[in-house]
């Protein structure tokens, strides 16, 4: 017998005969069927018990209620509260977001020293001890005055364990970042004898005038202003945008009123003029006001046509705005601050719109703004400052703040990068920063890098590797929002105060401390009078005892409403605004510039202490950040009008470069009709330097770009834009 | 092989001599003619090419039936053992004591460590799994990792309460006798899509859809027959107007 070719065929055929009937074939197919439907390398969810928790919102200062969805201990989507007073079911882009933010890899996962230029991780009990050490030496030492504390926020018990620390060790140096909200704040000081927050009553409202404020790009509680738009709808309410390009909300306005960018308060006190000089204002309410008289001398002291050079908004469409406005059968409101209200602009814009609402008697009247209460159930034991404390105290601030020229604000910290620069040595030995990238979100970015690399220890309290946490000596990390107790105290846009109380959902994932117990326990290390100030064990032993009977209400539902408003706040008072009427903030610019740079906020993308999600970057239209694939770089786009661009020989898609007295950076040209000429509008909230390969490196941060520009009367950053250099690149 | 190939070198001279010779003769001749004389002469005889189809046939049918389904799958033992008997004697409510159905409705499944915390915080007898279970998992707060047998892939949608609660099916419908093992039988894993082989089924007669009891196979096919025996319906569930998407969502 051989196995000849014929026989090899023979025995070939009958083995593919014999394969056709079992199972190889069939079975394989099969399982390659299986296995293309569910391909063994895609993350599947592990199965487990569906819970849901109750919580607020703090990634910003919105304060919505939120509903976390968890599979056993793990949290896989986060949705808006049903039933809670601010957000009523809505959540935005980035409170969904959240659980990337958890378990995202930018996370710091255990405190850090900076050791030979590197962090490197440490124990906390190294990390207490050694800052203890270092703060006790400062306060022997008679430095205590020299440490400083940069806050995201003023509102609620952390901010305030802060501040008690700085002032029980004996330190003013409590420096906050500052909105639209606290030049509000100042003006209701000056023409309300009230300090307090604007309480904006749109739900009802008749008629809103926006004076540039991004109602549907992020301002206020951005998810409360989505459902007041909804009710705008279906109420046929007006809503008048006045902004120098077409955002999305002038976009969904009635009316989109294109005006020079930096000449709003002129349009309000040209709106002044027509409603005075015709009579039309509420009689009723002007008669509690005072000093209207010189109000009325210093508006029609300008001719219409001054106010329509300077705004470039004709006469006539000023006259039927304000005719539109005052309106006696309509419920009338103006709203003023810029964007997303983040930076705290010119007094002079806010007190002239704060005018107009005198004017309409939409002053604490329904559908109009008050002057909310500032959260008050924070009532804890006066400090007992010893000599140490007593006598660091009596230095003054570094910002200037609440002094001399600045008597009426309370916190300036974009003074700080120039008093740290000018000075010779860092008037800041230890720094403290908390709920705030200071590095990337503030306006002149260089400068304030200059600053934080010059003071000789930066403690960051960041749960992020951002910006600021990088040049950081020691990283605390805090737990993320999803980790932690924290209040939440919440007025913006809408007509009451709501406390929230946002708790953990799951244990704390990686080696972090919540930064309220990290200074209770620091206190304790430093001791004497420091400690005292601190009676409370933890953090959470303290938030339970401050808010009383309200923490069971609190546990169960996640928020206590407050009906506060208004406050007490006397006559209105014309006085200031004649004062400061030529306080007028202008941009920046050395002459020969082509363009007035704006910036341009969106719910789409964060600009502050907390970084933008992977998730919010995939939303981000190719009009704003634009790939070039072959160079494998993002390029910021600038929006510019085609009038412009035909101008300047540019055209959209082309590359050119944007340049101004504080830096300059490479873009692409966006052309569009929505956007007045010689105005060029940049994306805020790109261009980070740290974080991950979604966010890290795309496109510019606006605030290499433009620098703080302080308001004369209130010492606050101002600047709504800068004078810039386009050209071809 | 060498004499083989010996056998073949002897033959192969004189057939190419033949060839030679026969070539300018059979030049004008039709070309089927010739390939007849060479069939001759190349075959040892017509039934060994039968013999190796037969041989092939054979080989492959062993190979396909019995050799490749134990190649097909890797064999994992779980974590630790567990005896079944041993539990269902100390519950009082069948499989659903420790494979309960949560509050919501949904089916928990493989039991948990706080299923099993309350009888074995501590060590009980002295079987070495059970000390393993208790110190490396239960101490330490770890999950044991359980091999599931009846886990459908990730693209089926499956409602434990419909069938159990709703269609008062049996457990042991579609798992078997599992309450009646004193231990547990090794896993076997599919190479290729992953997935535990009691889905397609232990015994070969199952490509036949030849099953001997209910729960021998959970395939889609399965699926089918049971929902048209069920429901009295001609069609399956699954061929009805939008019948994937009660499974395949």
């Amino acid at each position: 017998m051989k196995l000849d070719r014929r026989s090899f065929i023979a025995f070939g055929v009958g083995a593919s005969a014999g394969v056709a009937v079992t199972p190889i074939p069939w079975k394989l197919m099969d399982d390659l069927s299986i296995w293309t439907q569910n391909w063994a390398w895609t993350p599947v969810p592990p199965d487990g018990e569906a819970s849901y928790e109750t919580s607020v919102c703090t990634l910003c200062p919105g304060g919505c209620g939120i509903t976390v969805r968890k599979i056993d201990d793990r949290v896989v989507k986060i949705e808006g509260a049903d039933g809670n007073p601010i957000n009523d079911g809505g959540i935005c882009v980035l409170g969904l977001s959240g659980p990337q933010l958890l378990y995202g890899p930018t996370r710091i996962t255990s405190p850090m020293k900076k050791i030979k230029g590197e962090l490197k991780p440490i124990s906390w009990d190294q990390a207490l001890s050694e800052l203890a050490k270092k703060l006790g030496n400062m306060r022997e030492d008679g430095k205590a005055g020299s440490l400083a504390c940069i806050s995201g926020s003023d509102q609620g018990t952390v901010p305030e364990i802060f501040a008690r620390f700085l002032k029980a060790f004996g330190s003013q140096n409590f420096i906050c970042e500052q909105s639209s909200a606290d030049t509000y704040k100042i003006t209701n000081q000056k023409m309300q004898g009230a300090y307090a927050a604007p309480e904006f009553d749109f739900a009802n409202a008749d008629y809103v005038l926006s004076f540039g404020s991004g109602l549907l790009d992020g301002w206020g509680s951005p998810v409360r202003m989505f459902q007041a738009n909804s009710s705008w709808q279906n109420n046929n309410t007006t809503v008048v945008q006045v902004e120098p390009r077409l955002s999305n909300t002038a976009a969904k306005a009635d009316q989109w009123i294109p005006i020079k960018p930096g000449s709003e308060a002129d349009l309000a006190l040209g709106m002044a003029h027509v409603i005075i000089k015709k009579s039309l204002y509420n009689n009723a309410a002007i008669s509690r006001t005072t000093d209207f008289n010189a109000f009325k001398s210093l508006v029609l002291g300008k001719s219409l046509d001054e106010v329509q050079n300077v705004t470039g908004i004709e006469k006539k469409v000023i006259e039927k705005l304000a005719k539109d406005f005052i309106n006696p059968k309509k419920r009338s409101v103006a709203v003023a601050g810029k964007g997303q209200g983040t930076t705290p602009g010119s007094i002079r814009e806010i007190m002239a719109v704060q005018a107009l609402n005198a004017l309409a008697g939409s002053i604490n009247r329904k559908g109009g703004v008050f002057t909310s209460r500032s959260a008050d159930y924070i009532n804890w034991p006066a400090i007992v400052m010893d000599r140490i404390a007593t006598d660091g105290i009596r230095k003054k601030r570094i910002d200037e703040a609440g002094t001399g020229k600045f008597l009426g604000s309370r916190h300036l910290l974009n003074r700080l990068p120039k008093v740290i620069n000018a000075a010779k040595g860092s008037p800041v030995e230890v720094m403290f920063i908390y709920g705030a990238n200071p590095c990337y979100s503030m306006a002149g970015s260089k400068a304030v890098n200059k600053a934080i690399e010059k003071i000789p220890f930066v403690v960051s309290f960041s749960s992020y590797l951002d910006e600021t946490a990088k040049k950081a000596d020691l990283v605390l990390p805090n737990h993320t929002n999803l980790e932690r107790y924290e209040d939440v105290y919440a007025t913006s846009g809408i007509n009451k105060a709501v406390i929230g109380l946002s708790r953990p959902v799951v244990q704390p994932l990686l080696n972090t401390m919540h930064s309220g117990d990290v200074i209770i326990k620091l206190a304790n290390k430093i001791g004497g009078s420091v400690a005292k100030a601190f009676p409370w064990k933890s953090y959470k032993a303290c938030l339970k005892q401050t808010l009383g009977n309200s923490w069971n209400p609190l546990m169960k539902n996640g928020f206590k409403t407050v009906v506060s408003s208004p406050v007490h706040s006397g006559r209105f008072n014309f006085a200031p605004l004649v004062k400061y009427s030529n306080s007028v903030v202008k941009a920046e610019g050395k002459g020969g510039e082509n363009v007035t740079l704006i910036l341009k906020d969106s719910i789409r993308l964060t600009n502050g202490y907390i970084g933008s999600t992977p998730y919010m970057m995939k939303t981000v239209s190719d009009k704003v950040l634009k790939t070039d694939k072959k160079k494998k770089m993002f390029y910021s786009r600038i929006e510019i009008n085609p009038d412009t661009a035909k101008g300047l020989k540019l055209a959209d898609g082309r590359y050119a470069t944007i340049t101004t007295s504080k830096g300059s950076a490479k873009v692409m040209v966006t052309c569009d009709e929505g956007i007045m000429p010689g105005v060029a509008a940049l994306s805020r909230g790109l261009g980070h330097t740290a974080y991950d390969g979604y966010l890290k490196d795309k496109g510019v941060n606006v605030n290499n770009l433009i620098g703080p520009v302080e308001d004369p009367v209130t010492g606050l950053d101002a600047a709504w834009g800068i004078m810039a250099k386009l050209t071809r690149a | 092989m060498s004499t083989t190939d010996d056998n073949t070198n002897d033959v192969s001279p004189e057939e190419a001599e033949e060839t030679t010779e026969e070539t300018p003769e059979e030049s004008s001749q039709p070309d089927y003619d010739s390939s007849g004389d060479e069939e001759e002469c190349h075959c040892s005889g017509p039934g060994l090419p039968i013999l190796f189809f037969i041989i092939g046939f054979v080989a492959m049918l062993i190979f396909g039936w019995f050799i490749f389904p134990e190649f097909l799958y890797c064999k994992i033992k779980q974590p630790i053992d567990f005896n079944h008997v041993l539990h269902m004697e100390e519950v009082d409510k069948g499989c659903e004591s420790c494979h309960f159905f949560r509050e919501d409705g949904t089916f928990a499944g493989v039991p948990k460590n706080a299923q099993c915390i309350k009888c074995h915080a501590e060590v009980q007898g002295d079987d070495p799994d059970e000390l393993e279970f208790v110190e490396k998992y239960i101490s330490n707060g770890v999950e044991v990792p359980w091999l599931s047998y009846s886990r459908q892939p990730d693209c089926v949608f499956f409602s434990h309460a419909a069938h159990v609660k709703l269609a008062n099916m049996d457990c042991a419908e579609c798992h078997g006798p599992m309450g009646e093992s004193t231990s547990l039988k090794v896993y076997e894993k599919n190479w290729l899509s992953q997935y535990s082989r009691d889905i397609w089924g232990k015994s070969v007669l199952n490509m036949l859809n030849m099953k001997q009891h209910t729960w021998e196979r959970m395939k889609m096919y399965d699926c089918a027959v049971c929902h048209m025996e069920k429901t009295g319906r001609e069609t399956s569930v699954q061929t009805a107007k939008d019948g994937c998407f009660v499974c395949h969502k």
